[in-house]
């Protein structure tokens, strides 16, 4: 079984900003509780979704609420504890491992931090592969699993369980639970078998964000281009290289819309590129022709050090690199087109994988 | 009636004199010294006996030091801090000071309390304080802390648990200096802890910051000044408050520069390039003010949630090193530095700088222009356009929009920027440029910044909230020093609170004024 130390959990958390496709915001506070887990109670044991049994218990660990609030009140850290034996007594049976549900911001991290506390693996793959802003948004939802019984639980010690008769009631009454609460909880959802998470979960995502975090760090001191050699790691596709020249932002029902508008730089020169985002990238078009829509990844990138760019922080003159990464398969199918392809997101584009978009794009 | 202003830089320490009507009638460079007051004291006396003006007639004095931050850097005279964090059972899962470099760490704080206390995002309490365990946790520093930090969640919100918190401190440990999380600095609890934890470090440095200051005044017969310090936003803090807040300091130094640069160009809203010999800092001036970073800001390792001035700096100056490679141009990053008199071509050195350029194309007339003449014309016009290249990029993207904006042009290695840029409207190269740092310090403002956290409602409107906020930052200002009718809402920033439901919002106004 593989180990993470500190300096892995640094490079995960760089590596899933990336991955984050522009959302899942600062990872700062998660990040800090996973190192302090870590100090605490040693190393953080990750098992590949292979090697599980196949009658094992298996829970995705996430916060639920408001980002700005964690970045206050910050967990008691013993949360998970209660809220694993909750689920324990409630299914009658030990929970074997934990995984997260996004490889993005602050969710990316805590489930490192309570498989340090608790003692357990964490599964080295998510239901993402990427971040996406809405719950039922994971791959185990293609495959018919439900996100119930779900623990909501608070620094104070309260803890809920929630049975209810679909994923949308979940995602209503935890909401109001999380304002009662204080703005922000700790939840456990997805209970899952072994062979469950076999079907359905995205693989080796935890690698894959090391990898890319320490290729972003190391990129500096090699002599190849530092985004030639992330792309080379993480099979990308550079679409794109310009300044910044607007961001248009809109907040609605508590999501970050807006579009940013490059002007291209060096052999972009002449071309304009223009990128859609609801918390994260859904798509990007060069000249007016689309080159890339979600659920494939759209990605953004200093010019200079590579560093991952969160539409926050999306400001005119930036330099950026548009990367475009291909999307796990299963998201590529009827279903899972349907639950988070470009018509879902209310654009009228068809999707088409962004391998075959760039073969045919007059403008890459 | 006059006014000093002096600004202690890595290099040099600056001092002028300024009139009534803002005019510089005197200024001084010398040499920063490794203890810092020898080089203040010597500017101070040189600049005075530059001129003849009457020293009772010196009513400000105005200091810009990077003591502070050397202290925290080099970890020198620190105070051992005693730490209290209310908020739990919040917060547990992250102690206090977790990611700073273990040094510094070790040299400031080995005994923290996380105690029951603290806010929900309304105000509601997650707990009352307990009077017994803050009164246990005091007698439990004594006699190991020169000095205690007290944060608490959702202090901005409110701050009466900190407020209560330290009289119980007080009650036990007597008077001691304590620095409260929700006086010092914003949203954020871990950010906010470290930089009050720093605050608190500082007292004993504060000390010998502003009884230095004031004592090489009296020294020089300045008995009748008002003495300030310059804060991170251009504005000013009295000798008390500096006392108790040493780490507003820590930033004041490229600020002083962004604001000497304004007031000399008499623009309110510009860039500023500062060319120095190794690299360029570019900063922008928002109604007279830099524009703040909106990153976390680094002090010594410890993240912070300061409103530092928001500078990008790029490896060209003065004495950046040009090569030549089989057919490319190479533009440093490395530079010749202070050795430029030495080294470069211009001065019979053996390397080819910037400055070499410039003068090869007649931009400037230092050094020997002979000793440039064997650079081929061709060469020397595409390394400027590279170099020029470099310059237009950083300003761009530091610009706010695509429009054309004002250029000011400071620092001692300006002479290797073109006149005419692209993206720019006019290029200002202002009189006096060598000391804007410490003219800075001398026109520097007193100022008030509010911030809270309002949840709106029929009874409390948007504009409502804006109004007690500007209320709050008018009223201190007014306690800070500010002449009543000088004072000017300078900064409204509004923040509506994303996946926060009950319509709330960060409102941060910030007032400043003149002296009276």
């Amino acid at each position: 079984m593989k180990e993470l130390n500190k300096q892995s959990i640094e490079d995960i958390a760089l590596g899933a900003a990336l991955l984050g496709t522009g959302g899942g915001g600062d990872p700062y506070v998660g990040k800090l509780m996973a190192l302090q887990a870590v100090e605490n109670y040693g190393p953080v044991k990750v098992v590949d979704v292979e090697s599980i049994p196949d009658d094992a218990l298996i829970v995705l660990t996430a916060m639920m609420g408001a980002p700005t609030v964690l970045v206050e009140k910050i967990a008691n850290g013993g949360e998970f504890k209660r809220a694993f034996e909750a689920m324990e007594k409630y299914l009658g049976k030990k929970i074997y491992a934990t995984m997260p549900i996004e490889a993005g911001g602050v969710n990316s991290m805590i489930p490192l931090a309570v498989a340090a506390q608790m003692g357990i693996p964490i599964v080295d793959g998510d239901g993402m592969g990427r971040a996406f802003p809405e719950l039922q948004m994971v791959t185990y939802h293609l495959h018919g699993i439900t996100s119930g019984p779900m623990v909501v639980t608070d620094e104070k010690g309260n803890v809920s369980i929630l049975e209810t008769i679909n994923n949308k009631w979940s995602e209503n009454i935890a909401r109001a639970m999380t304002v009662a609460q204080g703005g922000s909880v700790m939840i456990c959802i997805y209970p899952m078998t072994g062979k469950q998470v076999k079907d359905c979960a995205i693989r080796d995502i935890m690698s894959y964000s090391e990898k890319i975090g320490a290729s972003i760090r190391e990129s500096t001191k090699k002599d190849i281009p530092p985004i030639k050699q992330l792309l080379d790691e993480i099979d990308g596709y550079e679409l794109f290289k310009g300044k910044i020249v607007d961001v248009l932002r809109e907040t609605k029902s508590g999501f970050n819309f807006g579009t940013v508008k490059l002007e291209g730089i060096e052999k972009y020169k002449e071309k304009n590129c223009e990128v859609n985002f609801q918390n994260e990238n859904l798509v990007a078009k060069i000249n007016q022709e689309v080159i890339a829509t979600t659920p494939d990844l759209i990605c953004m990138v200093d010019t200079d050090n590579i560093s991952p760019i969160t539409t926050d922080a999306l400001k005119y003159g930036r330099r950026v690199v548009v990367i475009g990464l291909k999307c796990n398969d299963m998201w590529r199918t009827e279903k899972g087109l349907e639950t988070v392809g470009p018509k879902y997101f209310h654009y009228d584009i068809d999707y088409v994988p962004i391998e075959k978009r760039i073969k045919e794009a007059s403008n890459v | 009636m006059y006014r000093l202003g002096v600004d202690v830089g890595g290099t040099n320490t600056d001092a002028v004199i300024i009139d009534d009507s803002l005019n510089i009638i005197a200024r001084i460079k010398v040499p920063t010294t490794e203890d810092v007051s020898t080089g203040i004291y010597k500017a101070v006396a040189q600049v005075l006996k530059d001129t003849k003006i009457d020293k009772k007639k010196i009513n400000y004095a105005m200091l810009g030091t990077t003591q502070c931050t050397n202290a925290i850097v080099e970890r020198k005279n620190l105070c051992k801090v005693g730490i209290i964090r209310l908020g739990s059972p919040a917060t547990h899962s992250i102690e206090p000071m977790i990611d700073w470099p273990n040094e510094l760490k070790k040299s400031i704080s080995e005994n923290y309390y996380i105690l029951k206390g603290g806010y929900e995002f309304d105000g509601r309490e997650i707990n009352p304080i307990d009077e017994k365990e803050i009164t246990d946790a005091a007698k439990d520093m004594k006699g190991k802390v020169d000095s205690v930090a007290i944060s608490c969640v959702f202090s901005p919100v409110k701050a009466d648990h900190e407020y209560n918190a330290a009289k119980i401190v007080k009650d036990v440990l007597g008077d001691i200096p304590i620095s409260l999380s929700s006086e010092v600095a914003s949203m954020g609890l871990l950010e906010r802890e470290n930089a009050t934890i720093l605050n608190s470090a500082l007292m004993t440095t504060a000390e010998i910051v502003t009884e230095g200051f004031v004592s090489a005044l009296k020294k020089e017969g300045i008995k009748n000044a008002k003495v300030y310090l310059c804060q991170n936003d251009g504005t000013l803090m009295n000798v008390e408050y500096t006392k108790r807040f040493p780490i507003l300091t820590v930033a004041c130094g490229p600020t002083n520069s962004i604001r000497g640069a304004s007031f000399l160009s008499k623009k309110e809203n510009a860039i500023v390039l500062d060319v120095g010999g190794t690299t360029t800092d570019i900063g922008v001036i928002v109604n007279s003010f830099p524009r703040e970073s909106s990153l976390a800001a680094d002090v010594g390792g410890a993240r912070t949630n300061f409103r530092m001035p928001d500078i990008m700096a790029i490896g060209l100056g003065g004495g950046t090193i040009v090569r030549k490679d089989e057919s490319e141009i190479k533009i440093g990053p490395d530079s010749v530095g202070y050795k430029l008199t030495e080294k470069a071509l211009c001065f019979g050195g053996d390397t080819m700088t910037a400055t070499d350029i410039a003068v090869r194309l007649g931009m400037a007339d230092i050094g020997d222009s002979k000793k440039v003449a064997h650079i081929p014309m061709d060469f020397a016009e595409k390394t400027m356009d590279l170099m020029t290249a470099e310059i237009e990029e950083g300003i761009d993207k530091m610009k706010l929009s695509a429009k054309n904006v004002p250029v000011i042009l400071v620092g001692g290695g300006g002479i290797i920027v073109k006149d005419k840029i692209k993206g720019v409207s006019e290029l200002i190269k202002p009189n006096n440029f060598p000391v804007a740092n410490a003219i800075g310090a001398g026109i520097a403002q007193v100022s008030g910044t509010f911030e809270k956290l309002f949840t709106l409602s029929d009874k409390i409107t948007r504009d409502d909230a804006l109004e007690t906020a500007k209320k709050e930052a008018f009223q201190i200002a007014l306690d800070a020093g500010a002449r009543e009718d000088s004072i000017d809402i300078v900064e409204v920033e509004d923040v509506p609170l994303a996946y926060h439901p009950g319509n709330a919002t960060r409102i941060k106004v910030k007032a400043a004024g003149n002296l009276i």
